[in-house]
């Protein structure tokens, strides 16, 4: 039976039909006439949930993570494309929607082609098996005489062959994943390996790729969201009449929730700006408190702890508490601001709420939780809410993009109407959940010999982005409603301990009941301040003992892949060994300096060095980044120029946040609500980026969306250091702070 | 209701709305249906509503459309299409020079209107002439090695 006649009798009545009306044919991402699919097997260990071979030989693959401008929607096509033996051309991808693709986890975790990628790879694998098996039966051959070959089961040497398509056409393989299913070997690779071209870059430089900003509905109408003028704050009165001159336009209220709706997008811009309301402070937030941004670092030292966590503990640390003559040691304090995940677009999303079903397009990194929460705010069955992922503006983490779609299903379900939701540069600004504030403390103790014989880090590190049950939503407090449990926001005391070996070691977290801002996800959660904490300390230890910073890492690690990646990394830089702070003049107007640091991404996934050049200009206290040397090991590359854009990514983004990015709040909200209250490294400021890329192919994908962004501020650090002699231990390094770091030198 | 007359990628348009100040970006993305425009501040900071006007980058967000009339806009999709894209625009392609793409259009924009009035030019100059452009998922680089391409400086760099 047909899967579109299959879907029907299953009586699937969430549709996304409207949508496909709106998109051209042979888009990148959306696949004309999805609806035919709907009823297709979802559960993660089926291959019918991964891959459909059509009756003409092409093939759609369903993925439940999504593409946020990384490539995964041609790695995919690759990775499937080499173990069916058919073109990533003939493949199609639906990605994300949660009624057809199976939910594979929340796009994050640099998981897509690791995790995401590597299901993939099985169920592909699979169904190879399966077609060998269905070939032998139809050309009453053994498999061991057949082989896989564009589109095709045919006799090894020549002979009959059976297509895909006679063999399977459309019909469902009924087989679940079979892990022992074997891979095709490396040497036979004809398209992993190949940094085959994007499929969704030609629409998106000629203005022809679909946002979720651009997706329209008949009878949409448009509406924006009235903020509170301090975050919490209860509505107390609504004044209808301060809109009254703008045409067809109504309001939309739910206790403190409230909005704008208009049938034109600038009538319900110029609404939101006109309304008229009275509100008074409410009661914080589950989880928000210490709003006092002079007192931050200090609030958290004083914060109540929840629970203290050993991250990593072996020997004692006996050299620190009772120092052998001979031994130094030192101490110190790394600052992490509240940072805004920055998403070019702010966030926006589309709903369409009926009495018995929801459907809602959104670009959230995790469209099966969107859907379990939504379906649960509604009163709906999950299976009656649907939500299919369309690009956004980049996300690096939840930034709005949840909370715009369930504004947008609540006014939805108020207006009986399919309602746009477009947030504003301000609300992006002032209302994404945050990446937190870190802080951490680093001890060490070193002997005579330069050994490390102790070292100890104490991180306190806010609770509510510790995989707390979900990440509250703006909406529901505002309209009184119940938060939902099912979110998850990320491992962010990772790499806290050094990859290095030292004697006694104690890494503990103390986390915090409280943070002044609400918090997710942000790139690399976490391990960005981390690793910047523990390789500028690294710098530190290594300066003390005066050896070459390079070289006193090579001596502590003990992983052959560790060992390569920062060698080549030095040899690619040309970097000359020595100890830092440089031997130059600090009289001139402009120092220059060198630095580089190491990460193992959660000490066992992608491996990273990173030297980094800077200019300082003395006068000023700006740094310049003039020149950034990249080596990674990341196992197999899938699409290796893919891999190099993540990290082009990663290090732009990251020496960004280094340099110029903090939050700024008053004790009622954020204040930092654009672009020049919040800003970002701009064209003039990008340094010349080099890359030495490990290929395995024998070994599993790891991921490269976020380990390269943890050694960035410390390799910037460790080269001001170099250039100046002076050490920044609080981020941003902006002019006026290096100037006054510098000036006490 | 106010109406305005434009003329957009070759064609004239009309624009009805009760604001006779509706920006252009509004006029163009919610009246006309061209979406490749993007809205990202609505401040005229961050160049992703980019479009020329008389050959001029202007902010669409912050530019009333009436104010407009009488002369030729372009936007993305005046350029060139994903199967025959403008050369600029193919090399944007050659370079894979986006990531998300969300800020694309307004910077291949801003590069069309630099090429206009400077042919050849230098590195420094790319970027001086994008700096009003912002990119948050860091795709600077191959930007500026694609306009470098289009414009037929060799090197990149």
């Amino acid at each position: 039976m047909p899967l579109s006649r299959r879907a029907f009798l299953a009586g699937v009545t969430a549709t996304g039909g409207a949508l496909v009306v709106g998109f051209g044919p042979a888009r990148a991402q959306t696949v004309p006439n999805a609806d035919r699919f709907l009823g297709k097997s979802l559960a993660p260990d089926a291959v019918d949930s991964y891959l459909v071979i059509h009756a003409d030989g092409a093939v759609t693959i369903f993925t439940g993570r999504v593409d946020l401008g990384t490539g995964h929607r041609i790695a995919m096509r690759q990775i499937a494309g080499e173990e069916l033996d058919v073109a990533p051309e003939r493949i199609a991808l639906i990605e994300g929607d949660s009624a057809l693709t199976p939910n594979q986890g929340a796009t994050g975790g640099s998981y897509g082609v690791a995790r995401g990628g590597s299901q993939l790879r099985r169920a592909a694998a699979t169904a190879r098996q399966a077609l060998l098996a269905l070939g032998a039966a139809r050309l009453a051959r053994p498999e061991t005489d057949l082989e896989l070959a564009d589109g095709q089961v045919r006799v090894r040497g020549g002979g009959p062959s059976a297509t895909y398509a006679e063999l399977l056409g459309d019909k469902p393989f009924n087989v679940k994943l079979d892990p022992k299913a074997p891979y095709k070997a490396a040497d036979r690779f004809r398209f992993i390996g190949k940094s085959l071209p994007r499929p969704d870059v030609p629409e998106k430089v000629t203005g022809t790729h679909r946002y979720v900003h651009d997706v329209t509905l008949p009878g949409m109408v448009h509406a924006r969201v009235i903020r509170p003028p301090m975050d919490g704050g209860v509505l107390t009165a609504v004044d209808e009449s301060s809109i009254g001159n703008i045409p067809g336009v109504r309001t939309v209220r739910q206790q403190s929730f409230l909005a704008v709706v208009a049938d034109r997008e600038w009538d319900a811009v110029r609404a939101a700006a006109a309304l008229r309301t009275s509100w008074t402070p409410g009661p914080p937030a589950a989880g928000i408190g210490g709003r006092d941004q002079a007192r931050v670092y200090d609030d958290m030292k004083a914060g109540r702890v929840v629970r203290d966590q050993e991250v990593a503990k072996r020997g004692d640390l006996g050299a620190l508490t009772a120092p052998p003559a001979g031994t130094r040691t030192l101490s110190a304090e790394y600052r992490w601001p509240f940072q805004t995940h920055g998403s070019m677009g702010p966030s926006c999303a589309v709903a369409d709420v009926k009495a018995d079903r929801a459907t809602l397009w959104s670009s959230s990194q995790g469209t099966h939780n969107l859907a379990g929460t939504c379906a649960r705010v509604l009163g709906l069955e999950r299976p009656r809410v649907r939500v299919i992922y369309v690009d956004g503006a980049g996300s690096y983490g939840p930034n709005g993009n949840d909370d715009a779609g369930m504004e947008a299903a609540l006014i939805s379900k108020a207006v009986g109407k399919p309602v746009r939701v477009q947030w504003s540069r301000q609300e992006e600004h002032g209302h994404d959940p945050k990446g937190p504030a870190q802080l951490l403390q680093l001890r060490a103790a070193v002997d005579p010999d330069g050994q490390v014989t102790a070292w100890e880090t104490r991180a306190w590190l806010p609770v509510a982005t510790a995989n707390l049950p979900h990440l509250p939503l703006l909406s529901l407090d505002a309209a009184g409603l119940p938060q939902t449990p099912g979110r998850s926001t990320g491992l962010i005391y990772q790499n806290i301990d050094p990859p290095y070996a030292v004697g006694g070691l104690n890494a503990v977290v103390h986390w915090l009941a409280e943070a002044p801002l609400r918090t997710s996800a942000f790139r690399a959660p976490g391990k960005v301040a981390n690793t910047f904490a523990v390789e500028s300390f690294t710098d530190e230890i290594a300066a003390l003992a005066r050896v070459d910073p390079v070289e006193f890492r090579l001596r502590r690690l003990g992983n052959a892949r560790g060992v390569e990646v920062l060698r080549r990394c030095a040899a690619k830089m040309g970097w000359q060994p020595r100890p830092s702070p440089g031997p130059v003049n600090r009289t001139g107007a402009v120092l220059t300096g060198r630095g580089i640091a190491y990460v193992h991404y959660k000490h066992d996934e992608t491996i990273v060095a990173m030297g980094m050049e800077v200019a300082v200009e003395r006068a000023t206290g700006t740094i310049r980044v003039t020149r950034v040397v990249c080596a990674q090991d990341c196992g197999l590359m899938i699409n290796p120029d893919c891999v190099q854009a993540q990290l082009e990514g990663n290090i732009i983004q990251t020496i960004s946040r280094t340099l110029h990015e903090e939050v700024v709040f008053d004790r009622d909200r954020v204040t930092s609500l654009d672009w020049a209250s919040y800003p970002i490294l701009t064209f003039t400021e990008i340094p010349a980026l080099e890359f030495d890329l490990v290929q395995r192919l024998d070994q599993p994908s790891l991921g490269v969306g976020e380990a390269a962004s943890t050694p960035v501020p410390a390799a910037l650090a460790n080269a001001v250091f170099d250039a100046t002699g002076v050490r920044l231990r609080t981020v941003p390094f902006r002019p006026e702070r290096v100037k006054a770091a510098l000036a006490g030198s | 209701m106010a109406k305005v007359s434009l003329r957009v990628n070759g064609s004239t348009r009309e624009v009805e709305s009760a604001d006779p100040d509706i920006p252009l970006l509004y006029a163009l993305r919610d009246h006309l249906g061209l979406t490749g425009t993007h809205f990202g501040c609505g401040l005229a900071q961050c160049g992703a509503c980019t479009v020329l006007v008389g050959g001029r980058a202007v902010r669409s967000c912050v530019t009333p459309t009436r104010a407009v009339g009488g002369q030729d806009v372009t936007t993305i999709e005046g350029l060139g299409t994903a199967a025959r894209p403008d050369p600029l625009q193919a090399a944007f392609i050659a370079e894979q020079a986006a990531q998300c793409g969300f800020c694309t259009a307004g910077i291949v924009m801003s590069a069309k209107a630099l090429l206009a009035t400077t042919p050849r030019p230098t590195r420094h100059q790319v970027t001086e002439a994008l700096a009003g452009n912002l990119c948050r998922c860091g795709s600077h680089d191959r930007v500026v090695r694609a306009v470098l391409r289009a414009a037929g400086v060799p090197g990149g760099r």
